[in-house]
């Protein structure tokens, strides 16, 4: 060994890589230094493009490392982080990496010590560089270029993106992977990449005119961005926190941003509006009394029905009745008298309690709906039946009179009544004749409306008339039951 | 309704599907389109291509099919008895639009959903033939995301799971009477049901795949389910308590909390108030002890205050090491992982670096302050070579001093 292929011991090197990505050169001339013992202190880093760094001076040849030289060790960790470290824009970063190479020969589990500076310096490098990474894979954004020429027959993607580091080549793979039968390009002041479907070209940084300045697909990603949006729950910060500002300019959605928050507001005190028409803020409590209820109701223009020119009918009976019974909604005398079931339904209902030994005057009798629902013709004012929704409002009344009677049996006649006790729409034919559990632990028993019993002549109301005799004799039957 | 453009239908099914909490498209089986003769990729890590004002990713092309539906559950805004637009895709549209969008970059894949049109067992076909179209004729290989209708045929919704990389039955409410209540259609033990035949397909298929390489894949990023929180009276104990039995029945990846929001068209059964966006943040906090830091659901349980539910003012985690005072301090140069992991403050992250660097060094504070992201919340709760904070867990204002100042946490407050 010649004494003049020995690296002198005092001697400053400086080394410049091909690339600013060029990890591998690192790695190969780091190796070599360390093993001619050369400390981090006596070696400086440059790289293509990056400015001139003062202090950047000494011997550009790398010395030979002497024969007998000590493998330089690294382990996993180390490397798969610096591989990533090094692409970040930290002019930095590759004299950091020799420092932490050479310190892991004497403390081979440095890189353990999560309080370490240098060692935190790296983790940081690493994760700021996959960020950077993830943020390309996931806002680079193709437009289409349908080329006319020959050759070049057929779609052609083109992107336009500004990385923050140097991680153009590094991520090559996954668009090839991903876009594998497409033909595409990424552009970017760094460098460009080009894939026709079969290989991978690298060609020179490029500018912004460069890529296509629009694509009609464009309208459809921002309608379906301002409609996926929920203005309910605006949370700005969230969103910048995770799409910088700095990738706006290349996302065509991004410009809707600011309109989508000063909008939002106005947005979403429409929906609470909207809800609002529904339920306001004298329905939070629910009224405790008959009374208050009977009182809320007449004031009550939460519906249509409301609105019309009609008088609220409130239940009628004994507050601890066991039995309620629950009819559609007020008839037209009725809401002239201000009582239910008075009209001509309510005197068919009487005449068959009677009949099978129902006392109506021990029973709560109301309506699932509280105000008439009708159309004017001429003088006489049609019923109309209530819409689902219109019996869904009314529910909080009926659930109301129900929480203060709190009978052990409810009887719903017709399927607005059945409704209103449900939720949901049933086929009468279908639930008759048996109990139906309640939240509250009282049970519902369905039956048809006396006004349809008016409605059929012949055999149907024979048949009718027998069926609805039925149910209420098993009513009488269960409320005995229950009241043993 | 023929006169309705796609971008007309996209604003309508799109604007329907946000209601919908779930975007991801991570853990699924990895795959790309080299060799192929499609396109697409799914490489483990999920990817939000975007990020609406709301905060929330934007990773899937989220919509519903058609928001016309038979079925009347309250909270939703397109049950049957509201008035909302209608709109309808064909299977080909989806598929289209679902392309479209990927060849762009600006999605992972597709979360498709639907109202339930002429039968469920009809909605969840149409469902399927995206799906189909999707792969077998156009070579996806993206993520796709189905939701299943626990009402269908069992054939069908194993169809959906051969195709989609996860699929979700919402269980909507978190009790069973709320259910009854507020979804008066569906049917709790229906929908467990489904979850249960999709648990042991998985199962069966991942076991079959274990031994011929080429059986069939079956949903390989699991199934998750959603919850509306707020609008029925379960407190946050049922939600933790439903949550966590979940999981264990139903080995599901995610239980997603959905606060309720206010909807177009309200019905009237639904509850007056809007419940605090936080309470969704406190409840997937709750649901983070229990899958990462060890917590037992009974664990979390004992966080709630004496109404059920979790504080609002500070999270679960702060809120049990302060009702468990005589745990702490912790030395964190002694303790055991699991006793590192209860501080409040100490993400799992920071205990992995804490417990290597421990091997190096005796942890001084300024040590475990470049570990963590806050030093003053997780200073009264441990000790180390150079700090004992002295009483001061047993101060009765620690609470109020390590609780975020107060903040408006919603915009829109009454």
């Amino acid at each position: 060994m010649s004494a003049l292929r020995n690296p002198d011991p005092g001697a400053r090197y400086h080394v410049e890589l091909p690339e600013p990505d060029d990890f591998d050169f690192w790695r190969e001339t780091a190796r070599v230094l360390v093993q001619c013992g050369i400390a981090p202190d006596r070696v400086s880093w440059s790289e293509p493009g990056g400015g001139v760094d003062l202090f950047a001076s000494g011997e550009e040849n790398v010395p030979v490392p002497p024969a007998d030289a000590r493998p330089v060790r690294a382990n996993r960790r180390f490397v798969s982080l610096a591989r990533n470290a090094a692409l970040h824009s930290d002019p930095t970063r590759f004299a950091l990496l020799y420092r932490l190479l050479w310190r892991l020969q004497a403390n081979p589990r440095m890189m353990e010590d999560k309080a370490d500076l240098d060692v935190r310096r790296l983790e940081e490098l690493d994760k700021n560089v996959r960020r950077d990474s993830h943020k390309m894979h996931a806002f680079v954004r193709f437009r289409l270029i349908e080329s006319g020429d020959e050759e070049e027959a057929g779609e052609h993607y083109v992107a336009w993106f500004e990385p923050e580091h140097h991680i153009l080549r590094a991520n090559a793979g996954f668009f090839m992977r991903r876009f594998a039968n497409m033909r595409w390009s990424i552009l970017t002041p760094r460098g460009s990449l080009h894939w026709d479907g079969q290989t991978m070209s690298e060609g020179p940084p490029a500018q912004r005119s460069d890529a296509p300045g629009g694509d009609p697909m464009e309208d459809l990603w921002r309608s379906y961005y301002a409609s996926i949006f929920n203005p309910a729950r605006l949370k700005i910060g969230a969103m910048v926190k995770e799409m910088p500002k700095k990738y706006w300019k290349n996302m065509p959605e991004a410009a809707l941003i600011p309109e989508l928050i000063a909008g939002a507001q106005g947005r979403e005190a429409k929906m609470v509006e909207q809800g609002k028409s529904v339920f306001s803020g004298e329905f939070e409590q629910r009224p405790d009394t008959l009374e208050a209820i009977d009182k809320a109701i007449h004031a009550c223009r939460k519906c249509p029905i409301g609105q019309l020119d009609n008088h609220a009918v409130m239940g009628e009976g004994p507050q601890d009745a066991a039995l309620m019974i629950v009819g559609e909604q007020p008839g037209d005398q009725e809401d002239l008298a201000g009582r239910p079931f008075v009209g001509p339904a309510g005197q068919l209902l009487d005449v068959h309690l009677e009949k099978v030994g129902i006392d109506r005057r021990a029973a709560y009798v109301t309506n699932t709906v509280k105000h008439f629902k009708y159309v004017q013709r001429g003088k006489r004012r049609l019923h109309q039946n209530p819409g689902a929704k219109e019996i869904d409002t009314c529910r909080w009344w009926i659930e109301s009179e129900r929480a203060i009677v709190q009978p052990k049996l409810v009887l719903a006649m017709g399927a607005s009544a059945a409704r209103g006790m449900l939720g949901k729409t049933v086929s009468i034919s279908k639930v008759r004749g048996a109990p139906i559990p309640l939240e509250d632990g009282s049970e519902l028993w369905v039956t048809a409306h006396p006004s349809y019993l008016l409605r059929l002549d012949g055999p149907a109301r024979e048949e009718q008339v027998r069926l609805f005799d039925a149910d209420l004799v098993a009513v009488k039957a269960r409320l005995a039951e229950l009241a043993g | 309704m023929a006169s309705q453009t796609i971008l007309q239908k996209l604003e309508i099914l799109a604007d329907a599907a946000k209601y919908d909490a779930s975007c991801a498209s991570s853990g699924t089986a990895k795959r790309n389109s080299m060799g192929g003769k499609g396109i697409g990729s799914t490489e483990g890590m999920g990817i939000c291509h975007a990020y609406a004002p709301d905060g929330r990713c934007i990773s899937l092309l989220k919509i519903l099919l058609t928001n016309h539906c038979v079925f009347d559950c309250h909270y939703c805004v397109n049950r049957k008895s509201s008035n909302v637009v209608r709109a309808r895709f064909t299977p080909q549209e989806v598929v289209d639009l679902t392309l479209a969008f990927y060849r762009r970059n600006y999605i992972e894949g597709l979360f498709l959903s639907s109202g339930i049109v002429k039968s469920s067992n009809h909605t969840m076909e149409q469902l399927v033939e995206v799906a189909r179209i999707l792969r077998e004729e156009h070579d996806f290989r993206g993520y796709i995301h189905l939701k299943t209708i626990p009402e269908a045929d069992a054939e069908i919704v194993h169809r959906a799971g051969l195709y989609a990389d996860r699929v979700s039955i919402n269980v909507e409410l978190p009790t069973d009477s709320g259910l009854t209540r507020l979804a008066p259609d569906k049917d709790a033990r229906q929908i467990e049901g489904a979850m249960a035949r999709v648990k042991s397909d998985i199962t069966e298929l991942k076991d079959a795949h274990k031994r011929f390489k080429h059986a069939p894949r079956f949903a390989p990023a699991g199934q998750s389910t959603q919850m509306i929180v707020g609008a029925d009276a379960a407190t946050d104990s049922d939600i933790v308590g439903k949550a966590s039995r979940l999981y264990d029945n139903f080995g599901l990846r995610r239980v997603y909390y959905s606060a309720f929001s206010p909807i177009p068209d309200a019905s009237a059964v639904l509850p007056l108030k809007r419940p605090p966006l936080i309470r969704e943040h406190r409840l997937y906090q709750s649901d983070w002890l229990m899958r990462f830091y060890g917590y037992k659901p009974a664990e979390v349980m004992q966080a709630t205050e004496a109404d059920g539910n979790l504080p609002l003012d500070i999270d679960p985690k702060l809120a049990w090491a302060l009702k468990f005072r005589e745990q702490f301090p912790v030395d964190v140069n002694r303790a055991t992982k699991e006793q590192l992991l209860r501080v409040p403050g100490l993400g799992v992250k920071a205990v992995g670096k804490i417990l290597a660097s421990r091997r190096h060094r005796t942890l001084r504070l300024d040590d475990v302050a470049r570990l963590t992201l806050s030093i003053t919340k997780v200073r009264p709760f441990i000790c180390t070579v150079d700090w004992r904070p002295v009483m001061l867990t047993d101060r009765a204002d620690l609470r109020s001093m390590l609780a975020p100042k107060s903040e408006q946490l919603e915009l829109f407050t009454a």
